[in-house]
């Protein structure tokens, strides 16, 4: 099995150098290189200017916005993904499968157009915005919103995510629990849910990961207020704007490092979920 | 007394059956009625929004919104990178599937971890790193204006951009459906005599044909639609180098608000046809499964 580390494998089939050579020349040019550019860039900073501009109170006040946001609308999204996956695999209702397409809209939808819409809608002179704005509820225009945004970016996450397990879930085990005098929400949360955790959970953090670095859909809703409802992507931008690349590139591996961990986390609970599914399969 | 007097005024009603009353399913009907509200809340309301807005002013404002020569070239350049974007990415994903579902080697999960690297970057550091590398003080920059290439603020810096952004989703569609089908046909067909190229065309290709086209359009989608990494880059120049989405943008800045989002109705009407393909795509993967 493990030959030299990109030796040629012992296989019939050709190619191997050529697709392997292929696949890391094109990473490499196009995302490793890019990439550690961005590492290298701060180091050309002293450890005190880097401190400054990562830890300045506006950057800091960003972080923590934009942290609670997305982990408040991957959390929306966790509660909410999960009762539509199971609505959708388990109740037969009209137009069904048309929604079952659209959950899929915040992927195919450009962040741009998700952003003004969103905000047409939740303005005080929108749709929806308008009878908020009579119950005092303000939405555009204050971090309310970019919890608005983030949560339509989120939200096929967690519904992917569960909807196969569930489709896979065993009947019998569901009829045992009952036969056995379970009622419906006994059998819902000590069988079922247990079951469709980890989907949850991998969903979660898919959303959650993918809201850290959003900026498309959010910047048009947010109001962008300095201390109030300015997300970290915008500080990047703005120091772009202001022609202060090393501050911008300070952030961004602020940011990049963040988003690192949390990839690693979501490998290990995939992992993690594969092997409870394997297990149970056994 | 009742029921006797009742048959005999309506000799049916004993053949009638009486309706077996099911009891009413409100757990189905109250979670069905949330999720609904859910996603009217956040997806068929905007969705409805945008189409909505951008045929305010009639369809002739509309249609003079999008034939403006800004709006036009635009679409041109939002057309052109992924043009360029796309085919590339399906080169990689092709190469990279074959090489991680047809061999064994070592830190081979490191790899696909490496390809799945752009979608936990945001789309604004996507950018920003081409800039550290082709802007102005970037590391080829002095070299790159010496002779005079534009790459950022350009539309080269736009296609890599683009590139960055929709690296992934052809190698993770194909990665996993690969590995799946395992390696006996392709080894089958090698002993056969056929090449490497043969084996690619007439065996690989075909199985997995729903996973490729699956992939090709998510990958589309995102190249019409990225805007975050494409804005770092672009330098906003009108008529130039401004994708759809940038244009929407400056249209909507300007409170052009029915230009705006009649540009954006086309990026949204490129969505939906995008989800009715994948639909498709999905019901004819289904079909090869059970067959």
């Amino acid at each position: 099995m493990t030959q030299g580390t990109f030796s040629r494998p012992h296989s019939v089939l050709p190619g191997f150098n050529l697709a392997l050579g292929y696949t890391l020349f094109y990473l490499g040019l196009i995302v490793l290189i890019p990439l550690s550019a961005a590492f290298i860039k701060t180091f050309s900073l002293t450890w005190e200017s880097f401190w400054t501009t990562v830890s300045a109170p506006r950057v800091v006040a960003s972080y923590w916005l934009t942290f609670r946001t997305s982990l408040l609308a991957a959390a929306i999204n966790a509660v909410f993904g999960l009762l539509t996956a199971w609505v959708l695999v388990r109740y037969k209702f009209p137009g069904k499968r048309f929604i079952d397409a659209l959950v899929d809209l915040p992927f195919a939808l450009p962040t741009a157009v998700a952003g003004i819409a969103l905000t047409a809608v939740y303005a005080t002179n929108g749709w929806l915005g308008t009878p908020l704005a009579e119950m005092g509820i303000k939405v555009a225009f204050t971090p309310l919103g970019i919890l608005v945004a983030l949560t339509f970016i989120g939200l096929p996450f967690v519904v992917r995510t569960v909807q196969p397990v569930l489709e896979d879930l065993e009947k019998e085990l569901e009829e045992a629990a009952k036969s056995l005098g379970a009622s419906n929400w006994q059998t819902f949360s000590r069988v079922i849910f247990p079951t469709v955790l980890p989907a949850v959970i991998t969903g979660f953090t898919l959303a959650f990961a993918r809201a850290l670095g959003e900026y498309g859909s959010v910047i048009f809703i947010a109001g962008n207020m300095p201390m109030v409802s300015e997300i970290t992507p915008l500080i990047i931008i703005t120091k772009l704007e202001q022609y202060d690349y090393s501050g911008a590139t300070a952030v961004a591996v602020v940011m990049l490092v963040a988003s690192f961990l949390l990839l690693l986390a979501i490998n290990t609970l995939q992992w993690w979920a594969r092997k409870r599914r394997n297990e149970e399969k056994v | 007394m009742v029921a006797v007097l009742s048959a005999v005024a309506l000799p049916q009603a004993t053949v009638q059956r009486k309706p077996v009353r099911k009891p009413i399913p409100w757990v189905p009907i109250v979670l069905v009625t949330i999720t609904l509200l859910y996603l009217a809340l956040f997806l068929f309301v905007p969705l409805a929004a945008v189409f909505a807005e951008a045929f305010k002013k009639g369809a002739g404002f509309y249609w003079d919104a999008i034939r403006e020569p800004d709006a036009w070239s635009a679409i041109q350049l939002t057309l052109i990178a992924a043009a360029i974007a796309v085919p590339l990415n399906l080169v990689f994903g092709i190469a990279a599937a074959w090489a991680i579902a047809k061999f064994d080697f070592r830190f081979k999960s490191l790899l696909i971890t490496l390809i799945d690297l752009p979608f936990s970057v945001s789309p604004v550091i996507s950018g920003l790193i081409y800039v550290l590398i082709f802007g102005l003080q970037g590391w080829l920059g002095p070299w790159l204006s010496e002779h005079d290439i534009k790459i950022i603020f350009a539309v080269p810096g736009i296609v890599l951009a683009t590139i960055f952004v929709t690296f992934p989703f052809v190698a993770r569609e194909l990665i996993p459906l690969m590995q799946a089908q395992g390696r006996e046909e392709e080894e089958a067909a090698a002993v056969l005599g056929a090449s490497g190229w043969q084996t690619l065309w007439y065996v690989t290709l075909p199985n997995v044909k729903w996973g490729l086209l699956y992939g090709v359009i998510l990958c589309n989608a995102r190249a019409m639609g990225e805007f975050g990494a494409v804005s770092v880059v672009s330098g906003h120049i009108r008529g130039a180098t401004n994708t759809l989405p940038l244009h929407v943008e400056i249209l909507y800045n300007e409170y052009a608000f029915a230009a705006a989002f009649a540009c954006a109705s086309l990026l949204a009407f490129l969505a939906l046809i995008t989800l009715a393909i994948k639909s498709l795509v999905e019901a004819g993967q289904h079909k090869e499964h059970q067959k």
